[in-house]
């Protein structure tokens, strides 16, 4: 035992350079992130470059998209794209905050758990067999029953006139609430548990009826967290891809009824990138300068997001090591 | 009077109750739907053929996804080859090297590169791979998953070494140790289980993915016999044969679409194994 000692005290100090190349290596592994986003921006732009040139800020604003004679405008699928992704979210906002207060502040508690896991179960279905569902099962019933009552009811408005095909940018619009659905109600969730218990417990203590307390205790407050949940679910909404793809309809007309097939800046890409990479190179460079305006306006809403939701969900590091 | 009102803030407390469960059955309701559907238009016709076998041509029935199904496991292979040394490693560098500045700017930029749609990291890798090496590769699509998983994998990452205490750093410093082999080997081991759990949700994420796999793996009828030819992909063939106007590419559709749910799910049950009776939080 005694041996064992003055040996270890002789012993050399642990060498630094080890310690130096592994942080280095993970440094470099970190900055990857910013290489990423700098790649990705500019393989877009660089992509685009042809049509930049021949249009510019014409771009956004043309409405016309006819590959053979040469005319290229973003505005059908920018207009397909806001219009499914904000109307999704119309349908899944309510349904997910309600659903978000149900689980939090109203359900037994052996029923949370359940419920939470099979959420997060239509959260994990891939885009792709949502759209096979909503192709094969959801059209074809949409277009039996809710929209002929739809057109009957709402008809004299403009929104809701014209032939009812199926495949429109009302469907994308249902099936990015539901794919959008699982996030907004998972954040909300996270947004009402960090409200404290001591504000329910000092609406308990005047009286208040159970809604009561979620109204004036827990939503109050949320309206912020809210929003920045809204927000991530309309960044994802917006660049969704295969499942509207397939319930869209892929029309490039304007149209101002919502029964009409329309097309989104993703579902433009799916559908026509593989024949413009054989083209001349005005076609794909449109394609890429979409994939720019998407890049975009995700960019914006998740920015907008995480100033709105700012610390939920942030990790809390116990101290330096 | 009184005694009106209150039966009336009840009876508000009742109705939005009900209210509020009913939205979340809603919630719900399509992911049941969705499974019924795939239960009864696809359980049938998955079987030992469906395994084992190459698609067939336009008019013949029968065959299989076979390809579709070794080519998934080639790309989320190739991908996790891409994605976890960087994402493991870059949140090493967070969680335990990083000055809160430079962390926050890192966050920042994987939460720009977790909100780039899927769609996007396609067109970006055909620019980068495809155009290059004339041609669509699994090498492609696997870097367009892979690409896709680091920032997942950082997020996890990080948060998972977060939640080792620092007394088990100092513990092992004390000790005279390198501070790399104490990451390694003391706080990497401990976050380990909360990792892998990332790693899998991350992987069943990407397995999904049709997007990205459009124009960078393409698709292959056949088996792919190098890593530099197109390779078929479970979710690349859903697409395919749904958009097709054949009665038995959709039976078929709905098959692999069955088969690459119960994928998804294992690698979820996969992950609840992992995660029970472990006192880590799940990453989410």
């Amino acid at each position: 035992m005694n041996s064992i000692a003055p040996q270890s005290m002789l012993l050399p100090p642990p060498s630094r350079t080890g310690d130096a190349a592994f942080k280095f290596l993970t440094w470099c592994m970190a900055m990857m992130v910013f290489v990423l986003v700098a790649v990705v921006g500019w393989e877009l732009f660089r992509g685009s470059e042809p049509s930049l040139r021949q249009f510019g800020w014409r771009f956004l604003t043309r409405a016309d998209w006819d590959p053979v004679s040469g005319a290229f405008g973003a505005l059908p699928f920018m207009f397909g794209t806001f219009v499914s992704s904000l109307l999704g979210l119309l349908l899944a906002l309510p349904l997910s905050v309600a659903a978000a207060i149900y689980l939090t502040e109203l359900a037994p508690g052996w029923m949370r758990q359940p419920a939470v896991a099979l959420i997060e179960m239509l959260a994990s279905i891939p885009s792709v067999i949502l759209g096979l569902w909503g192709m094969v099962v959801l059209v074809p019933w949409l277009n039996a029953h809710p929209y002929p009552w739809l057109q009957r009811v709402l008809g004299f408005l403009p929104l809701f006139r014209g032939h009812v095909y199926g495949p429109c940018l009302l469907s994308a619009a249902v099936i990015i609430a539901i794919m959008i659905v699982p996030i907004v109600t998972s954040i909300s969730r996270e947004v009402f548990r960090a409200v404290p218990d001591s504000r329910r417990e000092a609406a308990y203590a005047l009286g208040a009826t159970r809604w009561e307390v979620t109204r004036l205790a827990v939503l109050k407050g949320s309206k912020r967290g809210i929003f920045g949940a809204a927000m991530l679910g309309l960044g994802r909404a917006l660049g969704e891809t295969m499942a509207v793809t397939m319930v869209v309809g892929n029309s490039t007309v304007i149209s101002p009824s919502l029964f009409a097939p329309g097309c989104t800046l993703a579902s433009g890409i799916a559908t026509q990138f593989a024949e413009a990479a054989d083209n001349f190179n005005l076609y794909p460079g449109a394609l890429y300068e979409l994939g720019l305006v998407l890049l975009a306006i995700t960019i914006v809403t998740n920015i907008l997001a995480r100033l709105l939701v700012g610390a939920v969900g942030a990790p809390r590091h116990p101290g330096p090591a | 009077m009184n005694a009106l009102l209150n039966q009336r803030r009840k009876a508000t407390s009742a109705a939005m109750s009900a209210l509020c469960l009913l939205c979340a059955l809603m919630v719900i309701l399509p992911l049941l739907l969705v499974l019924f559907h795939l239960a009864r238009l696809g359980a049938s016709s998955v079987d030992w053929n469906f395994l084992t076998h190459l698609p067939k041509p336009v008019g013949e029935s029968g065959g299989g996804m076979a390809n579709a199904i070794v080519g998934s496991f080639i790309l989320v292979l190739l991908a996790v080859l891409i994605g976890v040394p960087v994402g493991v490693l870059g949140g090493i560098y967070l969680s335990e090297f990083g000055a809160p500045r430079l962390n926050g700017a890192v966050r920042f930029a994987a939460d720009i590169l977790n909100g780039t749609p899927s769609i996007v990291w396609g067109i970006v890798v055909y620019a980068l791979v495809v155009v290059p090496m004339k041609g669509a590769s699994a090498y492609a699509g696997g870097l367009a998953l892979g690409l896709i998983m680091i920032p997942l994998v950082i997020r996890t990452t990080e948060q998972m070494l977060a939640l080792v205490p620092a007394s088990y750093r100092e513990a092992a410093l004390a000790l005279g140790i390198p501070k790399w082999k104490s990451v390694l080997h003391v706080v990497l081991k401990t976050a380990g289980k909360g990792i892998v759990t990332g790693v899998l949700l991350a992987c069943a994420r990407v397995a999904g993915e049709t997007a990205p796999l459009l124009f960078t793996a393409s698709g292959n009828q056949f088996w792919s016999h190098s890593l530099s030819e197109p390779v078929a992909s479970l979710p690349r063939q859903i697409y395919t044969y749904a958009k097709a106007p054949y009665g038995d590419w959709h039976r078929q559709a709905w098959a692999g679409a069955l088969v690459l749910v119960l994928f998804v799910f294992a690698f979820s049950a996969l992950v609840r194994l992992l995660t029970r009776g472990s006192n880590l939080p799940v990453a989410k």
